[in-house]
C-alpha cells in the first residue's frame, strides 16, 4: 500500500492511499462526527454530518466517503464546517419526533449524542413530523418509521452483510420510506428476524419487541415457577452494557443478578448445547455411514433456518433435524424437569436469555410445542436483561458470584464456545473424534475454525476418512457457501452456519456498541471461559449422561426425536 | 403453502387474459439480468397498463431481484404505477401562477364531478386524477391537462363540459 501524507488541522499524518478523510482524522486525534457512517458497513455519504473543508475544493467534502490524496490539506473545525454540520443536524431534528425519555434508544442514540456533542440548544426550523404506522407484525422486531432518519444503515446491513434484501427505500423526497415493501410487515417479508438492522440503526427506528413486561408479570405471579436459561454469548456481553470492559466474562454475577430479579431457577442453554452435540454428532455419524444426505448443516441459528427456508428450500433435508439448544431446553423443561420435580408444566414459565432477536421468532414457531405447551414462553435479549437490571437498580459489579442451579446448570466448555463462530464445529469435533477413534483428542483448540474470517475450512481425519468441514457466519457468507455446494464446487461433509457475523456474540439482541472490535473481545471472553473449565467435552457432561440414562435412552432415540428434533417449511423466495 | 401454489394463486388475475403470455414472452428473452429491471418494468407496464403485484413478483423471480428492490425502483420513478390507470389522465397544475389564479376551485369542482381525490382513479376507470408541477403554460393559468390536451384559463363552471369530452 502506498502511504500518503495528509495535513489534518495543521498536523501531518501518514495513511494508506485509499483511506478516507475520516480514517486519517482519527489518526490525527480528531473524531469527526458521523451519523450514516458505520465502521462495519460500506460508506454511503447520505447525511453530510461529517463534512470538512478540503483546501482547494469548492464544496465541503463528506469525510466518510472522500478518499485522501497526497498533500491534501483538511480542516475539520472551521466556522463554515461547524455551521454546515449544525444546519444538517438541525434539519434532521426538525422532522424528528423528540420522544427521547420513552424511546428504546434513550442514552444510546447517535442522533441524541450528536445533538449533545454539537451543542444544539434549539431547533430553529419548524419541520413536518411523519405519521407512519408502526410495524409490529414480527414477534422479534418493531419498526417505528417515524423515528427513521434515512441513513440507510439497515438497508446496507440487510443487503451487504446478510444478503437478505428485505429492506429498501421507497418513494422520494419528504415521502421517502425505509422498510420492507410497502404494505408488507417485516414478518410477511423475506426478513429472517436476525436483528442486525436493529444493531446497525443509529436511532430508535428498529428495535427488539420487548418481553420484559411479560417476564416481570410471570415473576410476580405466585403460581408460576419461572425458570431461565442463559445462552453462552450473553455472559461475555453484559459487561460493556454496564460500563465495564467489553468481553469480560460475568457468568457468576449474571447468575446472581437473575436470582435477584426473581427467577426461581437459573439454568444455562449450554446444558442443551452439550445435548445438541450428542444428538447432532450422532446424526452426523449416521449420515456419514448411511450415505447422507450430506453435507449436514447445523440448525442452531433460527435466522439461518428461516434464510434456508426462503432461499434454499431444496437443501432443507441437509439441515440437522436437531432443534436449537434453546428449543431443546424448552421441551425438556416442561417434560423431564416438570415430571422430576412434580411441577405442573402449565405453571412453568420458561424464559430464555439470548443474544438474538430471531430466537423470539423461533420460540413462536408453531411446531415448537413438543411438551404440549409452548416450549419457551418468553425470550429476553441481552439488551432487555440489561434494562431489567437497571429497572431493579442492581449494581451487578458488586454482587458475589453465584452458581447455576441443578440439573440444567451443568455444562462443558464445548457448550460455551457455541456462543461464537466455529464453536459448534469445534465442540462437535471434540466429541465425534473420541466417539469414532476411541482416542483422546490431541488438542482442544481447532484454530482453523476459530476467528472472524468469513468462510473457514478444515479437514479432520476420522479413522482414515477425511471429513471436510466448513464454518461460516453472516448470511452473505452463508449464501456463498450454499452456492458453492449447489454448483458442486464444494463437497463438505459438515457445515456450521450462524446467521449473524461472528456468531451469537455478534447477535442482533446484543448490546449496541458503535465500535468495531467488540466481537473479537466477546469471542476471547468465550474462549477464556472454555480454557478455564474442567469439563471441556460435551459427552463428559454428567448431567447430560444422566438425562440419557434416566429419560431419553440414547442419542436419536424415539423419545429424543419426539422432544429434541424438528422439521422445516419451505417459504417464498420473493 | 407450496411455492408453486402461491405463484398460481397470485397469477390467476392475469393468466386469463393473454397478457400473461406476453409477459412470459418478455421474460423468456435473453434479457434476464438485474440490469434489465427498468426496461422490463416499462415493457410490463405497457402490457398491463400498470404493474400489478403478481407481475412484480414474477419479474422479481425471473430477474432474481429482491422484491424490496423492485418496489424501491417502482415507487421512485413516477412513470410506474402500482394501481390501474384511467383511460384518461387529468393533470391539474400546482404551479405558482395557477395557484394564484385559483386552481384550487377547479380541483374542488373536478373532485365533486368525479367523486375521487387527487391521486385516485374513478371506479369505472374513466379518469385518473393527478397533480403536476408547473406545466409551462403559466400565461394560460389556471391550467389543466387531460391526456395531451391543454385546457387554459379554466373556470370551475366549464369543468363538467370539458370532462364530458372524454369517454
Ligand atoms: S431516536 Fe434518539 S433522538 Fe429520537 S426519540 Fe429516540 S432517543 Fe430521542
Ligand atoms: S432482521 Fe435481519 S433480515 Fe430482517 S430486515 Fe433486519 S437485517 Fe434484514
Ligand atoms: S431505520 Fe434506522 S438504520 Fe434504517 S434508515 Fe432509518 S434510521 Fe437508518
Ligand atoms: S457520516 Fe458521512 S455522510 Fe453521513
Ligand atoms: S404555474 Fe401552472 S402552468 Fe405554470
Amino acid at each position: 500500500m502506498e502511504i500518503v501524507t495528509v495535513k489534518i488541522d495543521g498536523h501531518d499524518v501518514q495513511v494508506d492511499r485509499g483511506a478516507t478523510i475520516l480514517d486519517a482524522a482519527k489518526l490525527a486525534g480528531v473524531k469527526i462526527p458521523t451519523l450514516c457512517h458505520h465502521p462495519m458497513l460500506r460508506p454511503d455519504g447520505a447525511c453530510r454530518i461529517c463534512v470538512v473543508e478540503v483546501a482547494g475544493a469548492r464544496n465541503l467534502a463528506a469525510a466518510c466517503v472522500m478518499p485522501v490524496a497526497d498533500k491534501m490539506v483538511v480542516n475539520t473545525n472551521t466556522p463554515m464546517v461547524r455551521q454546515a454540520r449544525r444546519v444538517n443536524l438541525e434539519l434532521i431534528l426538525a422532522n424528528h419526533p423528540l420522544a427521547c425519555p420513552s424511546c428504546k434508544r434513550n442514552l444510546n442514540c447517535e442522533l441524541q449524542q450528536l445533538a449533545l456533542d454539537m451543542g444544539v440548544s434549539e431547533i430553529p426550523y419548524e419541520g413536518r413530523k411523519r405519521e407512519l404506522e408502526i410495524d409490529d407484525s414480527s414477534p422479534a422486531l418493531i419498526r417505528e418509521p417515524n423515528k427513521c432518519i434515512y441513513c440507510s444503515r439497515c438497508v446496507r446491513v440487510c443487503s451487504d452483510v446478510q444478503s437478505v434484501d428485505a429492506l429498501s427505500f421507497y418513494r422520494r423526497g419528504f415521502d421517502t420510506e425505509v422498510g420492507p415493501p410497502p404494505g408488507v410487515g417485516l414478518m410477511d417479508s423475506v426478513c429472517v428476524q436476525c436483528g442486525q438492522c436493529a444493531v446497525a440503526c443509529p436511532v430508535g427506528a428498529i428495535y427488539e419487541r420487548s418481553a420484559v413486561d411479560d417476564v416481570w408479570q410471570a415473576i410476580s405471579d405466585p403460581k408460576k415457577h419461572v425458570i431461565v436459561q442463559t445462552a453462552p454469548a450473553v455472559q461475555v456481553s453484559i459487561a460493556e452494557a454496564l460500563g465495564l470492559e467489553p468481553g469480560l466474562p460475568m457468568t457468576g454475577k449474571m447468575a446472581a443478578a437473575l436470582r435477584r430479579l426473581g427467577f426461581d431457577k437459573i439454568f444455562t442453554t449450554e446444558f442443551t448445547a452439550d445435548l445438541t452435540i450428542m444428538e447432532e454428532g450422532t446424526e452426523l455419524l449416521g449420515r456419514l455411514n448411511n450415505g447422507g444426505p450430506l453435507p449436514l448443516i447445523t440448525s442452531c441459528s433460527p435466522g439461518w433456518i428461516k434464510f434456508v427456508e426462503h432461499n434454499f428450500p431444496e437443501f432443507l433435508e441437509n439441515l440437522s433435524t436437531c432443534k436449537s439448544p434453546q428449543q431443546m431446553f424448552g421441551a425438556l423443561a416442561k417434560t423431564f424437569y416438570a415430571e422430576k420435580h412434580g411441577i405442573d408444566p402449565a405453571n412453568i414459565y420458561s424464559v430464555s436469555l439470548m443474544p438474538c432477536t430471531a430466537k423470539k421468532f423461533e420460540a413462536a414457531r408453531q411446531e415448537m410445542n413438543a411438551s404440549g405447551y409452548r416450549d419457551v414462553d418468553a425470550v429476553l435479549t441481552t439488551r432487555e436483561l440489561v434494562r431489567m437490571i437497571k429497572e431493579a437498580s442492581l449494581d451487578v459489579s458488586k454482587l458475589d458470584d453465584e452458581e447455576f442451579d441443578v440439573p440444567f446448570g451443568m455444562l462443558s466448555g464445548a457448550a460455551t464456545i457455541f456462543g461464537t463462530t466455529g464453536g459448534v464445529a469445534e465442540a462437535a469435533l471434540r466429541t465425534i473424534y473420541e466417539l469414532v477413534t476411541g482416542e483422546e483428542i490431541p488438542t482442544f483448540e481447532y484454530e482453523a475454525v476459530r476467528g472472524l474470517d468469513g468462510i473457514k475450512e478444515a479437514t479432520v481425519k476420522l479413522n482414515n476418512v477425511d471429513v471436510k468441514i466448513a464454518v461460516t457466519s453472516g448470511l452473505k457468507n452463508a449464501r456463498e457457501v450454499m452456492n458453492r455446494i449447489k454448483s458442486g464446487e464444494a463437497d463438505y461433509h459438515f457445515i456450521e452456519i450462524m446467521g449473524c457475523p461472528g456468531g451469537c456474540i455478534g447477535g442482533g439482541g446484543q448490546p449496541i456498541n458503535g465500535g468495531s472490535d467488540y466481537r473479537t473481545k466477546r469471542a476471547s471472553g468465550i474462549y477464556q471461559i472454555d480454557a478455564a473449565s474442567t469439563i471441556r467435552k460435551s459427552h463428559e457432561n454428567t448431567a447430560v449422561k444422566q438425562l440419557y440414562k434416566e429419560y431419553l435412552g440414547e442419542p436419536n432415540s424415539p423419545k429424543a426425536h419426539k422432544l429434541l428434533h424438528t422439521h422445516y417449511t419451505p417459504r417464498n423466495r420473493y | 403453502m407450496a411455492l408453486e401454489q402461491v405463484k398460481l394463486e397470485k397469477c390467476t388475475e392475469f393468466i386469463s387474459d393473454g397478457m400473461y403470455h406476453k409477459l412470459e414472452a418478455l421474460l423468456q428473452k435473453d434479457k434476464k439480468s438485474p440490469e434489465m429491471l427498468i426496461f422490463v418494468l416499462q415493457q410490463a407496464q405497457n402490457i398491463y397498463g400498470y404493474l400489478p403485484e403478481a407481475v412484480l413478483l414474477r419479474i422479481s423471480e425471473a430477474l432474481d431481484v429482491p422484491k424490496a428492490k423492485i418496489y424501491g425502483v417502482v415507487t421512485f420513478y413516477s412513470q410506474f404505477h402500482l394501481k390501474p390507470r384511467g383511460r384518461n389522465v387529468i393533470r391539474v397544475c400546482q404551479g405558482t401562477a395557477c395557484h394564484v389564479r385559483g386552481v384550487s376551485r377547479i380541483v374542488g369542482k373536478i373532485k365533486e364531478e368525479l367523486g375521487v381525490d387527487v391521486g385516485e382513479t374513478t371506479e369505472d376507470l374513466r379518469f385518473t386524477f393527478e397533480s403536476v408541477a408547473c406545466i409551462g403554460a403559466c400565461g394560460l393559468a389556471p391550467v389543466v391537462m387531460i391526456n395531451s390536451d391543454t385546457h387554459g384559463r379554466l373556470t370551475a363552471d366549464k369543468v363538467p363540459l370539458i370532462l364530458s369530452l372524454y369517454e
